[in-house]
């Protein structure tokens, strides 16, 4: 393996040429996001090869890596301290980069309880379009010096710069689990993920398939076995639940293979929408997946009617339609004035996150 | 543009009352918590509504005027230190829970509600909001969002940036910015993350969504006294290697529990050269099996005693002293200077010995308060402002405080902001281009600079001068030359 900053001076090159001659540049870690976000465009920059745990000390609770260290290396390294990702970034039985999870800000099912891709993000380095790396955030939980950079480029589809590393905060893993199986139909479900969701339960994760909630309890034993006590419905057997959970977390379960795959987002306690095709129900009512949706199926408006957004996350789309959400107007504005300070000459991954940007 | 010019734009779109102009009514609104820094603002706007807010920053940008918005006034970096040419906002009026939401588990909050107020209006519904600055009674939620404001309880329960769902405010230009949503994820990019912690440099606030929690149940402290600061640093480490995430984990050294216990006989050991408080909260189940575990590594990490709340007055007791651990220092000392630096954990220990030998060499005092489970360091510095030099002394004390937590690979600031205090440490912690992306985000929402200016960013030219001013070992070069 080549050293880190042999590789680092490599794309800084690459970057300055892109720069000075405008060429649209499509950062690229593991590619299996590919499908993720408008069509990607301009020349791959490959940044696989600049991996490596950096620092990593558990009594700490922060890693840090390179963005091209594979998510199995890290979640490995992880697993031998007892430690985990609590936001649980989907895998799609593939090995993500860091930089992509970063990038792309996805979060499992953890995420109600746990919290989000962002807010695990600690600090990051931008290696911008001047080829300067610029280091926000820290390897600190707290940290207030000059505006969150860090958690910005979380999520933001790479449009401001390469993300070349990153730091997070990362968790022990819970010393109990339990999952419970409960044959409730959607709407009682939902109704249920937002009582339960009101009480001091030891809940990390809840979610509606195929005509049963199922909920995972996670914390100290006895907390745990006393939520149960108290939940009813069947405990799924462990192998089964891991299973269960991952292939929700990856989104492997067969219930994704039938595009388009719409991701809707909405509060957790929106009624259930009125969409022919089915729903999987994750994050305790607050995210709302339909496959096999009619193209003419009008999920974005009604998305919106319920306070929430519809991104077409993967499968086929209408020309003329954004794959994400529109921005309302003063937002679309402010991203602009971001995009051009961060990124004059509009290199680095051209319309991804928002056409035209 | 005169003053009499802005009284009268102003008059013209405010209700009489909103509007102070005589020296008199504006002197309150000179400083916030850091009171060392003092600005008389030209006028003082005190708005009911957006409608109000709207129209003072439409008629602040046409004229070129600054705006320094404020909540309570609490802040500990200046952060609402008026402009001298400028408009403070106060939005301590726009203090209305607007709505509760039990089930969505949500509160509608103009900015001016207190922090604490919003967990007594969610208590009903067994829900509290979590994060709890000391300032929790009198701050505001719309300060808290400009702060990223954290408090005992952040390891386990995070910081504000974690706990506030959506904001929404104005522009400089009036423009309406509305950032995040009930919803969980929004598109585009995080530009709530942006805004929270931006210290009044990008939009004022008026409104606020947070999360709720359920409320524990059940909470138990548990106390620890150890013989030497190394050991009590360990054992904070001992904790989470132990894979406890103890919802509060705080230590306080032997002056500065010697200064609160006379204050509020918080029963604390003041033959410990450390202790430590260490919360578990959550089901009663899960309170038992912490609080055993939590006994068990401290004991083995080397305690020299521990005493578990037996009960809530206990509990509440065994906190006070640490809730006052700031007002004690005003009892001990004319005056005190609260420093905020965030260090990893391990190094806990040598920051510590490092603050006494500065003590020495400054010849002043200082108690350390520490959210040690955060790495957040709150080193208290005693001194005098009547005595000549005190506070410079002071200041320079603070500073090499800050630029050994970046030495050490922490940051200047974990919790109270830059500000006008920390903005030379800034010059320490961000290289020039690191500083012209900051200045490239605020031109994104503010391009002429009106919404709090001169705080948390350093120009170039200000970096430079502090440069010239810095000497390795903690000694200016000219320490008689007037700083600001």
């Amino acid at each position: 393996m080549r050293a880190a900053t042999e590789v680092l001076a490599e794309l800084r090159e690459r970057i300055l040429e892109a720069a000075a001659s405008g060429i649209a540049l499509r950062l690229r870690g593991a590619g299996t996001k590919d499908f993720y976000g408008e069509q990607p465009r301009g020349e791959v920059l490959d940044l696989s090869a600049y991996q490596g745990i950096v620092h990593y000390e558990p009594s700490e609770l922060v890693l840090t890596a390179r963005c091209g260290t594979p998510l199995s290396q890290i979640e490995a390294a992880l697993a031998a301290q007892g430690q985990f990702l609590a936001f649980e970034p989907p895998r799609f039985a593939a090995d993500p980069t860091l930089g992509g999870v970063i990038a792309a800000g996805l979060s499992g099912p953890g995420r109600p309880y746990f919290g989000a891709a962002r807010d695990f993000v600690l600090g990051a380095h931008l290696l911008d379009a001047q080829g300067q790396t610029l280091r926000f955030g820290g390897e600190v939980m707290k940290n207030v010096a000059g505006f969150d950079v860090a958690r910005l480029l979380c999520g933001s589809l790479g449009i401001l710069g390469v993300i070349t590393q990153v730091s997070l905060k990362v968790l022990p893993l819970p010393r109990g689990e339990l999952t419970l199986r409960l044959e409730w139909p959607a709407a009682e479900a939902l109704q249920h993920f937002n009582r339960l969701g009101g009480q001091p339960l030891p809940l990390s994760a809840a979610a509606w398939h195929e005509g049963a909630a199922w909920l995972r309890l996670a914390g100290a034993v006895p907390a745990v076995d006393a939520a149960c006590a108290r939940i009813g419905g069947e405990r799924v057997d462990e192998r089964a639940a891991r299973a269960f959970w991952s292939s929700l977390r990856d989104l492997t379960l067969p219930f994704f293979a039938q595009e388009p795959v719409w991701r809707v987002s909405v509060p957790s306690t929106a009624a259930p929408l009125a969409l022919p095709g089915p729903v999987l129900i994750d994050w305790g009512g607050a995210l709302r997946w339909y496959a096999g949706l009619p193209s003419t199926a009008g999920v974005r408006a009604q998305a919106s009617a319920a306070s929430g957004t519809a991104a077409l996350f993967r499968g086929p789309s209408a020309a003329d339609t954004p794959r994400l959400h529109p921005l309302p107007g003063a937002n679309l504005a402010l991203h602009r004035r971001l995009k051009e300070r961060f990124d004059p000459q509009g290199i680095f991954n051209r319309d991804r996150l928002i056409p035209g940007l | 543009m005169s003053v009499p010019d802005l009284v009268r734009a102003l008059r013209a779109v405010l209700p009489a009352d909103a509007l102070l102009v005589s020296a008199e009514d504006r002197r309150p609104f000179e400083c916030d918590g850091l009171t060392v820094f003092r600005e008389l603002p030209a006028l003082v706007a005190l708005p009911r509504t957006e409608a109000e807010v709207r129209a003072v920053l439409v008629s602040c940008h046409r004229h070129g005027v600054p705006v320094v918005a404020r909540g309570s006034g609490t802040g500990l970096s200046g952060g609402a230190t008026p402009h001298p040419g400028g408009v403070l906002l106060s939005l301590a009026r726009m203090n209305r829970i607007l709505h509760i939401d039990p089930l969505a588990r949500t509160a509608r909050l103009e900015p001016g509600v207190p922090n604490q107020r919003i967990s007594e209006a969610a208590a009903a519904f067994g829900l509290y909001y979590a994060p709890d600055p000391s300032s929790q009674v009198a701050c505001s939620i719309g300060g808290n969002v400009a702060e990223n404001s954290g408090g005992v309880h952040c390891l386990k329960y995070g910081l504000t940036v974690h706990n506030v769902l959506a904001v929404r405010g104005f522009g400089i230009d009036g423009e309406r910015i509305e950032l995040g949503g009930t919803a969980a994820d929004g598109p585009g990019l995080d530009l709530l993350a942006l805004a929270i912690g931006s210290e009044g440099l990008l939009m004022v606030v008026t409104e606020v969504i947070v999360k709720l929690i359920p409320r524990p149940p059940c909470a138990q402290l548990v106390m620890a006294s150890f013989a030497d600061v190394h050991s009590a640093g360990d054992a904070v480490a001992a904790i989470i290697g132990a894979g406890i995430i103890p919802a509060g984990l705080e230590m306080m050294d032997r002056k500065a529990t010697a200064a609160v216990e006379p204050f509020v006989q918080a029963g604390y050991d003041l033959e410990a050269a450390a202790i430590l408080l260490v919360e578990s909260d959550g089901t009663p189940e899960e309170v038992a099996d912490q609080v055993a575990e939590i006994e068990r590594v401290l004991r083995a990490a080397g305690a020299s005693s521990l005493r578990v709340s037996g009960s809530e007055a206990e509990r509440v007791r065994l906190w006070s002293g640490r809730k006052n651990a700031f007002p004690a220092a005003g009892r001990i000392s004319p005056d005190y200077y609260c420093m905020d630096g965030t260090i990893p954990r391990k190094h806990v220990g040598r920051v510590l010995e490092a603050i006494e030998a500065m003590e020495v060499s400054y010849q002043l005092r200082c108690m350390n308060v520490f959210h040690a489970g955060d790495g957040n360091l709150h080193p208290v510095i005693l001194f005098d402002a009547n005595e000549p030099g005190s506070w410079e002394r002071a200041e320079r004390f603070g500073a090499q405080i800050l630029e050994l937590c970046v030495e050490l690979g922490g940051t200047i600031t974990g919790e109270h902001g830059v500000g006008i205090e920390k903005i030379n440490s800034m010059c320490v912690q961000f290289s020039a281009a690191e500083r012209a992306a900051f200045f490239a985000v605020k031109e994104a929402f503010d391009p002429r600079g009106l919404l709090n200016p001169g705080k948390l960013i350093p120009t170039l030219a200000r970096c430079a001068e502090y440069g010239r001013m810095r000497v390795h070992g903690g000694t200016l070069s000219h320490p008689d030359l007037p700083r600001f």
